[in-house]
């Protein structure tokens, strides 16, 4: 069935036991996204050093398994990368999610974040899962105008 | 199921949505009535033949099928207006939806603002309204019963004020909210996400002694409960046809005629006048003062066949059998573990509507495994009512509610799918 491909177990392990959940000291840039249609929200926040390294990824949140999954795997990929390396990475998992199930996931890229090809096949379920990249991606902009 | 007092298999037959399969064969299982309705063959045939042989606008073509289609038009009027036991047919306003209704009641009320040339409408101090003067409403509305009167508080430096809702999710019923300065009070007759039947005589009571205005948000009542307006001691009652079988874009408002005279036009423009000079209008009698423009014609027609399928069931029926699949329901769900069922556990004064939610399990989880693997649709969110859930501390819950053509064999197939999920979640 479907839904048997989009709650894959990477997705489930990261929803029952979240990874760097919490709002942590120091950080430079906070935002607050909300999906109006289904009422999920989180809070991210992320510190970079001066060299463009992200030092840490926190967040607190509530929605569906998809959303809550999705920002525990967008921590573990971002915290020690770079701010560029971590855009790339954003902006193929957007092309991915949007690609309504005919874009191949490029593994290489993606990591652990490939487990979420199946959710692009639910148009109502992509915001779940873009929720909290898009939330990163809006505080690293922010960090780096400050 | 012999103990129903309707033939549900005979009913389902005239539902053509039943007939068919989801993808990978899934048998649909449909409990998300309260959001929509479907359909029987009585009104897509009802409408398809109007749009194919009589249609043509209404009130104003002088030929053939301007007068059939006026016909049936006003007809499906006189229809509706028997349904809810509408005093007079001339009371019965077809808007969009409910809350077109809603908006429209709400849009009459305000400062001395509006003149009808050559009358004294609109001066009526029922509808004046402004500092120091009180909305009520409650916490288990709908957003087009909250919305539409946050925006009149804000137009007219009104107070907007609620009752409460209690943990068991009744109406906290408490007489200090509405006060002399309260000039309206509007309220759900039933939740559409707590199930929960509110005290309609005893709220109007109150507002009758506060000298206010009643309003009754009836979209999840009229659908599914035999509903007199006349009988209710309410000033306006607001429903929606695509919860009744009907089509979609079809809403109804009923108010008093004396009420409806008083109030100030709401949309501007054909139809709803009665002479037009370049700097003022007069206009039409209720209940075309407020049908301006082409009406959804179609749509209404659609609604009197509705109304008339209904009729013929009969709503005690009705009422009877969603009272039996709701009692068979709380049982059920009751024995599902860490179900915890916002809203009454009894049915005592409830309608069909059951939400609850599953500990540790997002309703978007839940409603889409159900779908995937079940076929049973739900409604999962805030319904629309968030203030609501804020209320019982949760985001959103998986909302259940049934109508005339569900079985409790859908039931089962909901519990069953209900501990599927807690097995992919556990």
């Amino acid at each position: 069935m479907i839904g048997e491909s989009m709650y894959q177990e990477l997705i489930l392990e990261h929803y029952k036991h979240p990874q760097g959940r919490g709002l942590r000291e120091p950080y430079d840039a906070e935002v607050h996204h909300v999906n109006p249609t289904c009422g999920d929200e989180i809070t991210l926040r992320v510190k970079v050093d001066d060299a463009g390294q992200i030092l840490d990824v926190s967040y607190e949140g509530q929605g569906c398994s998809i959303s809550q999954a999705a920002a525990s795997v967008l921590h573990e990929l971002a915290t020690g990368s770079t701010v560029a390396q971590t855009l790339s990475v954003v902006d193929e998992f957007t092309r991915l999610m949007q690609g309504r199930g005919q874009v191949a996931a490029d593994e290489e890229v993606l990591g652990d974040a490939v487990a979420f090809a199946g959710v692009a096949k639910f148009p109502a379920r992509v915001k779940c899962a873009l929720l909290s990249w898009m939330a990163y991606k809006d505080a690293v902009v922010r960090s780096a105008a400050q | 199921m012999t103990s129903f007092s309707l033939d549900v298999e005979k009913i389902r037959k005239d539902f053509p949505v039943f007939s068919r399969e989801l993808p990978d064969g899934r048998p649909l299982v449909y409990l998300d009535s309260g959001n929509s309705s479907q359909k029987p063959n009585q009104v897509i045939e009802t409408m398809r033949e109007h749009l194919a042989l009589h249609y043509s606008n209404v009130g104003r073509a002088m030929h053939v099928l301007g007068a059939e289609s006026t016909e049936a038009y006003e007809s499906a009027r006189d229809r509706i207006a028997a349904f809810v036991g509408a005093p007079s047919r001339d009371e019965i306003i077809f808007t969009k939806n409910a809350s077109e209704a809603l908006n429209l009641v709400a849009y009459s009320f305000g400062p001395h603002h509006w003149r009808a040339s050559g009358t004294a409408a609109g001066t009526d101090p029922r509808f004046t309204l402004g500092p120091g003067d009180e909305i009520v409403i409650s916490e288990m509305e709908h957003h087009s019963n909250i919305v539409p009167w946050q925006l009149l508080a804000q137009r007219t430096g009104a107070t907007l004020k609620w009752f409460g809702v209690t943990d068991d999710g009744r109406l906290d019923l408490d007489p200090a909210v509405i006060t002399e300065r309260t000039k309206i009070v509007s309220i759900a007759h039933q939740s559409n996400v707590l199930g929960t039947v509110n005290p309609v005589a005893e709220v109007a009571a109150l507002a009758r002694e506060a000298g206010a205005l009643i309003m009754l948000d009836a979209s999840q009542s009229v659908p599914h409960h035999p509903v007199n307006v006349a009988e209710l001691g309410v000033d306006f009652v607001a429903c929606t046809g695509h919860k009744m079988l009907g089509p979609s874009g079809i809403g109804v408002l009923w108010g008093r005629a004396e009420l409806l005279d008083a109030m100030p036009p709401f949309l501007g423009g054909g139809e709803m006048i009665e002479a037009v000079w370049m700097d003022h209008s007069t206009y039409a009698p209720v209940p075309h003062k407020f049908e301006a423009g082409t009406p959804p014609i179609v749509e209404a027609i659609g609604l009197g066949a509705a109304v008339d399928y209904l009729g013929e069931i009969g709503m005690e029926a009705v009422e009877a059998h969603e009272r039996e699949l709701t009692g068979y329901a709380l049982d059920a769900l009751r024995e599902v573990p860490s179900l915890r069922i916002i809203g009454p556990d009894s049915l005592e004064a409830r309608g069909g509507t059951v939400s609850f939610t599953l500990e540790g399990i997002h309703p978007h989880d839940v409603g889409q495994i159900l779908d995937d693997q079940f076929g049973v649709a739900v409604r999962v969110g805030h319904h629309c009512a968030r203030p609501l859930h804020l209320r019982f501390g949760i985001p959103a819950t998986t909302r259940a509610s049934f109508y005339l053509y569900n079985t409790t064999g859908e039931i089962d197939a909901l519990v069953r799918g209900l501990h599927h999920v807690q097995k992919v979640f556990a």
